[in-house]
Parts: C-alpha cells; structure tokens; sequence
C-alpha cells in the first residue's frame, strides 16, 4: 500500500509517495537521491547511516519513512553552509585526516554533530565511548577521534553551531 | 621545503570536500534509466546437489523481470571465474582448479552459493521474488574445518581434488634444517591457530552491468581495487568479451582491505544479464550477504619449532601449515599462504635454514583469499610468538633474543633462506627507538601498580619484515602468477599548465588524490589544486593492476616518476628550441627550465602552452604535445619493517583485555605524507588489534556461518581500542624504486596482532600460560584464569 509521506529534508519540503515498508534511509537514497547516508549493515549497528532528525541523530536505517512524517531531517548534504564552507566538524574532520575511505564519514560526522550539541566539553573517553554506534574499518578511530575533539571546540566558538538546527 | 604541498609535506587530503559533503559516488549510489535490481538465490547449505529450481512463482511476483539460473549461463557458455597463481606441489603437480561459476551447476558448495539471480524493477520485489524461487537440494556432508577436511573420512568438496587437498607445497632447505635441529641446543615449539576473519569493508560489494546495444559495449561499475584486472579476468575468460568492449568502473570504494581485489561472480551476472534483459541490472550485496560471500581471510592451523644454539642464536626454523581455501579457489588464494607467507618467515633475524611446507585445502566455508597483510601477517604472528617462547626456553629477555638475533644493518643487503632479497632495514634502530615511547623501563613498576589492583598487566613486541611493492613480474611469474604485476601512469599537462595523472592504482581511502598530486606539484612546481588524479576507469586509464600488497607508491608512483621524467625529457626539448640553446645546456629545477649560466628560462607552464601551440617547432624533431605514458615494472620487492610494542590490561575476574598503550615504530622508507602514513597506520593497528582481542569467523560442524553479523562478529570500536605512538624514521630508503618508498598500507595489521598477543601471554604467563590462540576474548581469557586458579606467581606474594 503507498502512502504519501511529507517532511522538510535540509530545508526542503518533499513529498512522495511511498511503500509504507520504505526505511528512511532508502526514502532519502532512492527517492530523493540524496546517497551521502549510506548503508553498511542490516542490523542497525554501523552507524553509517546517521541523519537528523529534528536535530537528533537516528540510525535511518532503524525508522520507516512514514514514521517521520512532518519531521525536519538533516543529512549530510544539509550540514555545510548553503556557500559551501564547511561545518566545523566537516572542517575538523578534514584537518585531522578524520576519514579515508570516507563511507562511515556521513554517519561520523553526523553522531558527532549531534554528541556535541548533547554535550559540548568532551574527553576522548567521552568520545570513544559516544561513538560505539559508529564502525569505521580505515582508521582506526585515533583521528576520528582528535576530529570530535577539536570539531567541539570549533563549534563551541560558533554557538550558532551548538543550536539543534 | 621549495613547495609547501611537496613531498613529506601533511597535505589535508583533495578527496575530503566529496567525502564530507556527500557527494561521493560509490557504487550503490549510481541509477540508470530503466534500471533493475538483482538479488541472488543463494544456498542454505554448505553442501548439496541442487536436483531442481522452480521459478514459476517468483516468475510471477511484481515487478520481477527475469531469473536466471547457471544452466542459462552454461547456455551462455559462461565460463569459470579463474584463478591468477597457479601453485605446484612438492611432487611437481599442479595444483587443484576446480570450476568455479558465478551461478552454480548442479551442486552448491558453501552457505551462501549462489543458485540463482531474480532481476525486478526494485530491490524489494527482487528480493521478494528471490523467497519464491524453489530450490530442491539434496543436502550432501559436508567439512567446514581444515582439520577435519584433511581427515580420511571427510567429505569431498571437489571430486577431483583427493583429500580436499588443492596443494601440497614447500619451500627452503629440509636437509640443512634436519642437520640444524640434530645438534641444537635448545628448541621452542608452538602450535597456533591464525583466526579466520572477515574482512570487512564499511561498503558492501555492489555491481552495476550496462550493455549498450548500438555498439555491442558493457560498461561494469564495481567494488574493485582493480578494475584492469576485472577486465581482464571477466571479459577474457568468463563472458568473453573483448576488452574494446567492455568498461569497468571503479569509482569511489568504501573500503578494500584485499577483499575487492578478486573477481567476484556477481560482476560477472549483473554484465551478462544486462545485456539478456536489454537493461541496466544493479546488485548491492546486504550485510549478512557480505559475511557470507566476500572471500575471507587468514585461517591457518600451524607448527612450528625453532632450533638455537646455547646462546639463543636461532639455528634453524620448521614450520608446517595448514591453510584453509575454502569451497573454491579465489583469484589470489593460492599466493597468499605460500609466496606471500613462507617467504617472509625469516623474519627479521638472520635464521640460517629455513623449512616450510604448507597443505592447502577445500572447505566447505566461503573462498579465502588475501585480507590487509595477506600471508604476511600470518608469517610475523607464527615468528613473532615462537620468538617470544623461544626467549623463555633460551632464558633471555624478549628483547635480547630479538636483538642478538636480527640481520644487521651492514648486512644489507640480504639474502634470506626463503627467496627474498632485503634491500635495506635497521631493525635494531626500530627497537632503541620504541623502548622509550612506552617507558619499558617503567614496565615493572607500572605492573606492580596494576597488581595492587588485581589486575594483570603484560607488555609484548613485534619485529615485522614485509614484502611488498608487489612485485617484480619477472619473479612473480617464475612464482607461479599468471600476470605482470608492473604499474601504469599518463601525465598529461594541458595548455594552460594544468596537470591530469591518470594512474592504473586505485585509492578506496588511501588518499592518492593527494600523495600523487604531491609528487607533480613537487617535481613541476605546479599549484596541487592544478593537479587532478584520475583512477579507476578502464575507459580512460592505459591500463593497471590496481591496488593491494602496499604497492601503489612503490609501484604506481614510480610508474608516475617514470612518466614524469619524459614529460621533463620532452619539455627539456621544447625549452632548448625556445629558448635557442642546445638541450645540453638547458638545467630543470622544479618547473623552470634554464639556460645554464644566463638568466634566460621558461616555466613548465609555458612549455606546455608552446607544446600545444607548436607555430614553429621544427616538426621532424619535435612533435606538439605535452602527454607521456610510462609502464614502471619494479626490480625488487619493497621491505618495509619496524617494531610494535604493546601494553596491555588485564582484569582476571571479567577477562577483559584492555590495550593501554601501543606504539609503533616503522621504516617505510621515504614519506610523502605523514598525515596520510600515520592514518594508515591507525587503520591497520586497529585491524591487527581486532584479530588478536575480538574478531573471529565461526563456521559450525555443518558449515552454517555462526558469526554473520555484527551482532556474532566483533569489530572493534571506538571504546575498544586507544590512541596510538606512532614513528617513522626516513634514513633507510628503498634502494630500487625512484622514491625511496616501501609502502605502508599493511604494516599495522602486519606487527599488531603478534605484538598484543604476546602482551597478553606476558600478562598470563603468573599462571603458567605459554600460549592462547586469538582472539583472546573475555571468556577466553578467563577460563585460563580459571583453569589455572590460584596463580602460583600471585599466591605466592
Ligand atoms: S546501516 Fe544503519 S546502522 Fe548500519
Ligand atoms: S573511513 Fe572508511 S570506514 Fe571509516
């Protein structure tokens, strides 16, 4: 049965017609060709698939499209300004050589984002623990983490950054 | 530094802006108009004949376009997905080769075996349908170990392979070693178990076919680490295309580690069945598709003994082997445990004789084939764990034997008992300066402090030698490779000045769209963001053997220098005709060539312009243009090596192992950027970390796959590992290639995983433990505490 789903994707509002069993993810994939949020699992556990959603990060693989009707959901396409410069922790990310292969990358930063809006003073503890719901298989986490880290203090210079979108 | 984004400078990588924004482009992210989606029928068992298959119902399904089954193939005259080494027995026979085909004939061999292909308009009807396609199997016994597959009663996994054996092999000098062992003074042995892994990509496999009928060409889009060698393999000898017609893409790959080096069936169906349905066909593998059929690695069963004399001086090493292939031959299997293992287990020590012999076998488990390291990391654990038993039975410390044992810096360069040729490496230098990164001084008291807690704390060390630069075609063919394995690049400057590199290496996350641009913008003064790498496209790269075995510097960058030097060659000509000097006077220091002695030059800028608007060159002497292609076949391996030490943490009434300290101390030869090197490092630390401590492929007796998720299969996390000390030193280059580079993109899985196992032994050894094979998981750990109850070493005090 299709069923018409509406929600404002890094401030647009879509709507389409939908399989009432289509995940978020493929919704924003497929329909809407935004293929920044990947898929690395099928049981929720990778993280790479991290969007936000009315500025909380989800596993878009974890909700159906229909569940988040009328909600406002952020992906990575929708993080860097609207000239392109990049949000602070894109910018960390890069300076920290935070990614290689850069598939877990979209979910990364979008956890990160969303950690340290939670909570903005971090310890690498902190960090490490926070991103148990994230797998990256290239680099073994040690710049993803100095990433988060110097990412939070970038964005704490930018409170407008702090603030959900 | 003349050019701040030269070589040895930490270039923030060109490839992060797509990464970060979204916008880079794999696989599963391509749509084609009229576009549909595969999703393969694959069996339940690890063994069976397959009497019937039933499409009528799935036929039916919404959506669904076609099912296609290996007897259309086998119509098709679909031929065998072949194997690129061929290995021969220590009686001289070749090995087994049994067929192996993208859609299986008649009999399925390993959980996940794919039976059928179900084609629909999207993913979900496809893969609705695929739950339709009766399969009648006929379940046969089947043998999921290596152990038991070399048992008299097992089960055949091949009927023409006898014993399951596909080789019987061996390498080195039996007679000499027998003679070292006869009069030894001491002798340490051990048997170990080298964990089968999955390796593990973050990006699942995908394939996209496109057949395009008003020219008869296919264009491939895959996962690959090599799309050449795609190319080649499928188009020649599976779906026998010719290579004029046939494109393969690689685009941005999440993610390699060995295991999108091979040809996989599912490349071979989606093309083929393009062109049968006269549509675009995309496969995307899940998760729980990607444990089942990506070829896994390591799996090897061991013994091994090393002969010394009465003052630890290693004498002689034997070591037998057991390694497991799988159900089927992957493109690489056979190299992995013999040319890339047995070679390399000299190690860093200058053991006289050497002896190996290594039975390879068929299983009923899905193909093993090279994963991050690829033999060798199997050879640095076996040594490396031996080394450190053969310490306590010599009597010495852990790292004296190691020291008394190494091949000197002024032995170099040198030969060892088992075929290679080390260039150059100062193993020595590697520990003196890793001691300090982690206070080994400070070890005994740091371990009381934990003692007073409980806890248990241990310290272990890894000397690694690799080979990689894979590898010199003339030495790898007489190994047995069916392939060259040189490198291609093009350097094409444009009129304006600036630069395109194609080069036939592939970067899923090694960062060559900036060490590459490095090397032009170093040798040409070029600006890096004039220079653009383009990689992973049959259609536009001359051609190339991809990436794996650390070689895309080695082999791919000096392909690249090599190119670079014609383009200098060629604009010197151009220079000396503008400029009205003889070429011999003309000198080129980054970009600018000069007339010695005047202050008459011209930048590579406008030599290039000039080579594109040639008014009045002298045309039978100077032809335009400004584009030179070169093929670098390389002389030697490369031997990158260095040392690892690890600490670890021990909580005796949980069994949880924590790593508290880990540095690495590497010789990569000559850095071009060690942002990039150290990421690399990381990367491969936390791979060898995962193998030693959490991960581990579990086949039950009757072949099910026990640990097809991330939920049974243990990757390592954030929370799991720590930051690591790493260092390089520069002052041993690579005596062969144009860089000096040896390569990194191994060396961390290589050292890690015998580094924090022999810490966890040291941390063990108050309960008499000498040896526990990986992963030494919280269980694990703790039932050998438990066995072992009360500790003499603890009671004691
Ligand atoms: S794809 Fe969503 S957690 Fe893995
Ligand atoms: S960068 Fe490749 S998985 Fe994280």
């Amino acid at each position: 049965m299709p069923s018409r789903v509406t929600m404002t994707v890094n401030g647009k509002t879509v709507s389409r017609e939908v399989e009432e069993r289509t995940l978020l993810v493929t919704f924003l994939r497929d329909h809407l060709g935004l293929t920044g949020t990947h898929v690395g699992c099928d049981t929720s556990q990778c993280g790479a698939c991290v969007v936000h959603i009315d500025g909380r990060s989800v596993k878009a693989c974890t909700a159906l499209a229909v569940q988040v009707e009328g909600c406002s959901v952020t992906t990575i396409e929708g993080l860097a300004a609207a000239d392109g410069t990049l949000h602070p922790m894109q910018a960390a990310f890069r300076e920290h050589h935070g990614l290689q292969c850069g598939f877990c990358t979209p979910g990364m930063v979008m956890s990160a984002v969303d950690l340290v809006r939670e909570t903005p003073d971090l310890t690498e503890q902190e960090v490490r623990n926070a991103l148990d719901g994230n797998i990256c298989r290239c680099t073994g986490y040690h710049n993803i983490v100095k990433a988060v880290l110097a990412g939070a203090e970038a964005m704490k210079a930018e409170p407008s950054r702090i603030a959900a979108e | 530094m003349a050019n701040p984004n030269g070589i040895g400078a930490s270039v923030r990588r060109l490839e992060d802006q797509r990464f970060l924004t979204g916008r880079g482009r794999y696989t599963d992210d391509f749509k084609r108009p009229d576009m549909t989606h595969a999703v393969h029928v694959r069996s339940p068992y690890a063994h069976a004949l397959v009497k019937g298959i039933d499409a009528t119902e799935a036929l039916a399904a919404p959506g669904v376009v076609a099912v296609l089954t290996g007897a259309d193939m086998e119509a098709d005259k679909v031929g065998s997905l072949p194997c690129g080494w061929q290995i021969h027995s220590k009686d001289g026979s070749p090995m087994k080769e049994p067929g192996h085909f993208p859609l299986a004939r008649g009999r399925v061999r390993y959980v996940g075996d794919a039976v059928a292909v179900v084609i629909a308009e999207t993913r979900e009807q496809a893969r609705d349908a695929a739950e339709l396609v009766m399969v009648d199997y006929e379940e046969l016994p089947a043998v999921a170990s290596s152990t038991r597959a070399v048992e008299g009663a097992a089960a055949l996994v091949h009927d023409d392979a006898p014993g399951n054996v596909c080789f019987d092999w061996h390498l080195g000098d039996k007679a000499a070693v027998d003679a070292a062992f006869a009069r030894a003074e001491h002798v340490a042995r051990i048997d170990l178990v080298n964990n089968r892994l999955v390796p593990n990509a973050m990006e699942p496999r995908a394939a996209l076919g496109e057949y395009d009928a008003s020219n008869g060409e296919y264009t491939l889009t895959t996962t690959s680490q090599n799309p050449h060698v795609i190319r080649l393999l499928m188009g020649a000898f599976v779906l026998g295309i010719p290579e004029h017609k046939l494109r393969v893409v690689a685009p941005d790959v999440g993610g390699g580690f060995g295991s999108k080096i091979f040809h996989y069936g599912e490349e071979a169906v989606v093309t083929w069945a393009a062109r049968k349905i006269g549509r675009p066909v995309k496969w995307t593998a899940d998760r729980s598709e990607s444990f089942l059929t990506d070829a896994h690695g390591r799996d090897h069963v061991s013994h091994a003994e090393m002969a010394m004399d009465k003052d630890g001086r290693f004498l002689a090493l034997r070591v037998s082997t057991l390694a497991n292939l799988g159900a089927y031959l992957s493109t690489f299997a056979p190299s992995i445990p013999t040319y890339l293992y047995a070679t390399l287990l000299a190690g860093q020590y200058k053991t006289p004789a050497i002896y190996a012999e290594v039975k390879a076998v068929f299983t009923n488990t899905a193909p093993v084939d090279a994963y991050r390291g690829a033999g060798r990391p199997e050879a640095c654990y076996l040594i490396e764990r031996l080394v450190d038993i053969a310490a306590g039975v010599a009597g010495l410390d852990r790292t004296e034997i190691r020291r008394r044992n190494f091949v000197p810096a002024e032995a170099m360069p040198y030969q060892t008992p088992v075929a290679l040729q080390y260039d150059t490496g100062d193993f020595a230098k590697n520990l003196d300066i890793a001691l300090p990164l982690v206070d080994y001084d400070g070890f005994a008291a740091r371990k009381a402090a934990s003692r007073a807690t409980g806890k248990l704390r241990g310290i272990g060390f890894a000397t690694y030698i690799e080979a990689c630069g894979i590898a010199p075609s003339n030495v790898a063919g007489a190994l047995g490779a069916r392939a060259g394995l040189y490198e291609s690049a093009e350097v094409r400057f444009h009129p304006t000045g600036s630069v395109t590199v194609f080069t036939g290496s592939h970067s899923h996350g090694q960062g060559h769209e900036t060490t590459f641009a490095q090397l032009v913008a170093e040798r040409f003064g070029v600006p890096i963001e004039n220079v653009e790498i383009v990689h992973g496209d049959t259609a536009k790269i001359p051609f190339g053997m991809g990436t794996y075995g650390s070689r895309s510097l080695a082999v791919g960058g000096s392909a690249l220098v090599k190119a670079m030097d014609k383009v200098e060659r060629k604009a010197r000509k151009i220079a000396a005709h503008m400029l009205e000097a003889a070429e011999s006077d003309i000198e080129v220091k980054e970009g600018r060539f000069t007339v010695a002695g005047t202050d008459k030059s011209l930048g590579i800028g406008d030599i290039a312009l000039q080579a594109y608007v040639p008014h009045n060159f002298p045309l039978d002497e100077l032809e335009p243009g400004l584009d030179e292609q070169a093929f670098y076949d390389p002389k030697n391996f490369t031997y990158p090596n260095g040392c690892h030490v690890c600490e670890v943490e021990i909580d005796p009434d949980t069994g949880v192992t924590k790593v508290v300290a880990f540095a690495a101390v590497d010789d990569f030869g000559r850095i071009i950027n060690p942002l990039v090197v150290e990421g690399q490092v990381h990367g491969g630390l936390v791979q060898g970390i995962g193998q030693a401590l959490y991960e581990n492929c579990v086949y039950d007796e009757s072949g099910q796959l026990l640990t097809g998720s991330y939920m049974d299969y243990c990757m390592p996390r954030a929370e799991d590992v720590p930051s690591f000390t790493v260092r390089t030193h520069e002052d041993q280059p690579c005596t062969h290639n144009p860089l000096g580079v040896k390569g990194c993109g191994e060396a961390g899985t290589i050292g890690a995983s015998a580094a924090v196992m022999n810490a966890v032994v040291d941390a063990l050894s108050a309960y008499g433990v000498t040896h526990l094979d990986m992963p030494a998981t919280p269980e694990k750990v703790w039932r050998v505490i438990q066995a072992a109850r009360p500790a003499p070493a603890l009671a004691a005090e």
